[in-house]
């Protein structure tokens, strides 16, 4: 059944213009490796990109596309492999070098002043000038002209102030800078992921116009029917290393789904959850929505764990935001063990016994100069003192409260005294665990519970987010890594788009998480409907 | 295309004024400016110790001007600084320096003003220069390096000078005391600054560079700009106000003190006027104007509050009040802007 709506792919609109052959390549890296600390990023990649064609790069959460886009960008140095341009080999020691040279990035977040003036940020640093007076009068008039390449010169002014501007007019303006610079490739990453629908539309067009000019354009995007849609050819990275490039028209959606996962499951994860261990629903959501979340249904029971799945930017860390009462939801009903209950700021949710241990655990998991012991009380302490009485089942001090929680959670350190930020990434995630314990907490939400620990501690995490399921506590557990997400759950929950795009029984296949992640699913639902 | 543009809102009057001072660059700190004058004018009128307005008195309205002289010129260099997102804390010693320097040096001859002068601006670019280099290249915050070159120099000036000394002949009082025309030389040089001050800003490639600095280090970079370069610039050139500073306030007393530029408030009062003035301290926005209309408040302010006889302390309350309740005024409408 899967295969069958899969098989009917899209037909992809781009593939009409093929790329000639025998044009030489503008940007080609070879055999191109880097390394991070315990990390291969980047493992003997090569690609070529050609003038005139969008070539997108897809691969899921940590396969290295944006560590390539990088190092093409001159972020980053190669640690090995060669990176060339028409065909001579190049070494960027900085980004404006490789922006001189005509390789221009634009990043999900823009480089530009919203206190300056659309055409102060297109030439800043290159302002046309006599003296070192700045000719204003040309500055306008060669910034018009940049626009009008972009067919955009009616709709943003050249004087306007840059913060002034929608989202996506900021994004011409960014796509106007590089191409002010005579950019002959245009890497892009995500850039319609803060763009609305229609705002996509002209963007579609924009890059069109590009390519036209004969611009390589290198398209970062998690969203297969946009890369489908623009891109002549794709590359899918997998864990540092090129699955394959292949031009579009010989692919199809569930082609690259299979490219981009298509890995054995080798870790070892806790037993999961037998039916009679799982309680009374400790949360329920319906219809739940805030300005990025929409329609949300979910139940969380005690003692199991629901895993979500999705891409970056779907709304997972919103969600748990909205549930935690960072961001509320202000549409739908929320229920707390069968009473109405919304929680409109974090303590709110503290009091109700709830935990959260967010993605970065670095600026809002841990106070890092202060030492093991404090932190492990920080929430506790935040508590009024009758609260804080009975959170601690019993009158123990701070001291002995706090060894014996880090105990618990099995955290290595010198003494309870050394300050957090000396620790291994494991171990500070421990200590945000207890911190969580100390609350004694019934309901928690992990948030990347294992990002950048290293595997031992990964899985001595993962155990102990198993015994507190088990200890009766439901747990809401977001995860990029897919094989964590099947691995650890006991149903899993994919979003897309601000939405749950669908539920999933415990150990379901990683391609059937990535095609509702990618939004395949809905877009193949949608097409039916209009059919 | 249209899809993008955002729908033309329909501006009430209110918003029309708006938009027409924004596209003339006015900064909102004129309108508090003439608030407060108003507001003087009335406290004049109600709680006057005479019974002239000062508002009608010529005189009154020189001195408002010629207070605004000292702390005006520095604070134009102090909002270079602040639109690069530093801070200079230096500069009110920097001014002892000179004041003491410059009567010191010239100890009275007319033949020794101008490489006194010269002697006094080279130091000033040195100053800036060390400044430059702590916050831009050691990573120093501003605060603390400029606070710790502040305080070096003040330890040098008292380890030498204990008191007044020497002084500047008269001639070099013209600075201070002479009139051209109606205005006085001093007022005009004010002005000069200030005008150049926003030349700078406003219309060179420099200015353009300095605001992108301050607005965003990391965007500065990535389009090519010695970031470094930029902001050590604008150090060296708040030193050289704080000289003409010192030079102005040593051309009144006609010998400097030590103590000169620590009593006249000028590091954090210049500070306060830059920021009443509409320069934020993060940097990257704001400009010379709005540091002059902050400085006026604060020559107005002290003028009424003298013609209707307030204390000194009580003068100080008013003025912290005035300076909090500006920047929580600012942060309220940046935040109504952002909606």
């Amino acid at each position: 059944m899967a295969e069958s709506f899969l098989t009917e792919a899209i037909e992809p609109a781009a593939a009409a213009r093929p790329v000639a052959r025998g044009v030489d390549p503008v940007l080609a890296v070879e055999s191109i490796t880097k390394r991070f600390p315990g990390v291969v990023a980047l493992d003997d990649v090569s690609v070529e990109f050609y003038p005139g064609e969008v070539h997108a790069v897809v691969g899921e959460n940590g396969a290295g596309k944006s560590t390539l886009m990088k190092v093409l960008a001159g972020a980053y140095r190669p640690d090995g492999g060669t990176i060339r341009l028409d065909g001579a080999p190049v070494v960027f020691s900085h980004p404006s070098a490789a922006q001189a040279a005509g390789i221009s990035i634009i990043y999900q977040e823009f480089n530009l002043l919203p206190e300056r003036t659309v055409m102060e940020n297109i030439f800043l640093g290159r302002e046309p000038h006599r003296f070192g007076i700045v000719d204003y009068g040309r500055l306008e008039q060669d910034t018009r002209a940049v626009l009008q390449q972009l067919e955009a010169e009616t709709l943003i002014s050249p004087t306007a102030l840059l913060g002034t501007l929608s989202v996506a007019q900021q994004q011409v303006v960014e796509i106007a800078k590089a191409l002010s610079y005579d950019a002959k490739v245009l890497i892009m990453d995500e850039p319609t992921a803060a763009l609305a629908q229609q705002e996509v539309t002209v963007l579609t067009a924009l890059v069109r116009r590009l390519q036209a000019r004969g611009i390589a354009i290198i398209f970062i995007s998690h969203r297969l029917v946009e890369v489908f849609e623009l891109a002549q050819r794709v590359t899918v990275l997998k864990d540092g290393q090129k699955v394959g490039t292949m031009p579009t028209k010989d692919l199809t959606m569930s082609k690259v789904v299979e490219m981009m996962v298509g890995r054995v499951l080798s870790d070892y994860f806790p037993e999961r959850a037998r039916p009679e261990d799982i309680g009374a629903v400790a949360l329920r959501l319906r219809g739940a929505g805030n300005a990025t979340l929409r329609d949300i249904d979910l139940e969380l029971r005690a003692g199991e764990i629901v895993g979500v799945a999705g891409l970056q930017g779907s709304g997972r860390t919103a969600l748990a935001q909205a549930i935690f009462g960072v961001e509320p939801f202000q549409s739908g009903a929320m229920e707390i063990q069968g009473q109405p209950e919304l929680f409109r700021t974090p303590a709110q949710a503290i009091r109700n016994r709830f935990g959260y241990v967010t993605e970065d655990r670095k600026y809002e998991g841990l106070t890092l100069k202060q030492p093991i012991n404090d932190n492990i009380m920080l929430t506790l302490r935040s508590l009024k003192a009758k609260l804080s009485r009975a959170f601690r089942n019993g009158t123990r001090g701070d001291q002995e409260l706090a060894l014996e929680l880090a105990q618990r959670v099995d955290v290595r350190a010198p003494g309870m005294n050394r300050e957090v930020q000396f620790l291994s990434g494991g171990n500070q995630q421990k200590v945000v665990l207890a911190k969580w314990l100390a609350t004694d907490a019934r309901v928690l939400i992990f948030d990347e519970p294992t990002r950048g620990i290293d595997v031992e501690a990964k899985a001595s995490i993962h155990e102990r987010i198993r015994e507190l399921a088990r200890a009766g506590a439901a747990v809401l557990m977001i995860s990029s890594e897919l094989p964590e997400v099947i691995g650890m759950s006991d149903r899993i929950v994919v979003m897309w788009d601000g939405a749950i795009a669908g539920e999933l029984p415990a150990g379901a296949g990683e391609a059937d998480i990535m095609h509702l992640a990618t939004g395949f699913a809905e877009s193949s639902r949608n097409e039916e409907k209009s059919v | 295309m249209t899809a993008i543009s955002p729908p033309a809102a329909r501006l009430s009057a209110a918003g029309r004024a708006r938009q027409w001072l924004r596209d003339r660059n006015i900064p909102p700190v004129y309108g508090i400016l003439i608030i407060i004058f108003i507001a003087a004018i009335l406290l004049d009128a109600f709680f006057g110790i005479d019974d002239e307005l000062f508002i009608l008195n010529q005189t009154i309205l020189t001195n408002i001007l010629v207070r605004s002289v000292a702390l005006g010129i520095v604070a134009v260099g102090q909002t270079f600084v602040m639109v690069g997102a530093s801070i200079d804390l230096s500069v009110a010693y920097l001014i002892s320096v000179t004041a003491v320097g410059a009567s010191y040096l010239m100890a009275g001859d007319p033949n020794r003003v101008w490489w006194t002068v010269l002697v006094l601006f080279v130091i000033g670019v040195l100053v800036g220069l060390v400044n430059g280099t702590l916050i831009t290249r050691l990573r120093i915050n501003p605060l603390i390096a400029t606070l710790g070159v502040g305080l070096i120099l003040r330890g040098l000036l008292n380890a030498t000078f204990e008191n007044f000394a020497g002084s500047v002949p008269a001639s070099f009082q013209t600075f201070a005391y002479g009139m051209l025309g109606p205005l006085p030389i001093s007022v005009l040089v004010l002005f000069l600054v200030v005008l150049v001050g926003w030349f700078v800003l406003r219309r060179m490639r420099y200015g353009a560079h300095l605001y992108a600095v301050g607005g965003s280090e990391e965007v500065g970079r990535l389009s090519g700009l010695r970031t470094e370069r930029v902001l050590t610039m604008a150090h060296v050139i708040c030193s050289t106000t704080a000289v003409l500073t010192g030079l102005f306030v040593v051309s009144r007393l006609r010998a400097g003190a030590p103590w000169v530029g620590t009593d006249g408030l000028y590091d954090l009062e210049s500070i306060a006027a830059t920021v009443i003035g509409g320069t934020a301290l993060s940097g990257g926005k704001g400009g010379v104007w709005g540091t002059l209309a902050g400085v006026l408040i604060f020559s107005i302010l002290d003028t009424t509050f003298n013609q209707i006889g307030i204390d000194a302390y009580m003068k100080q309350v008013l003025r912290g009040a005035i300076i909090v309740l500006a920047v929580g005024f600012y942060t309220f409408r940046s935040k109504a802007e952002q909606g």
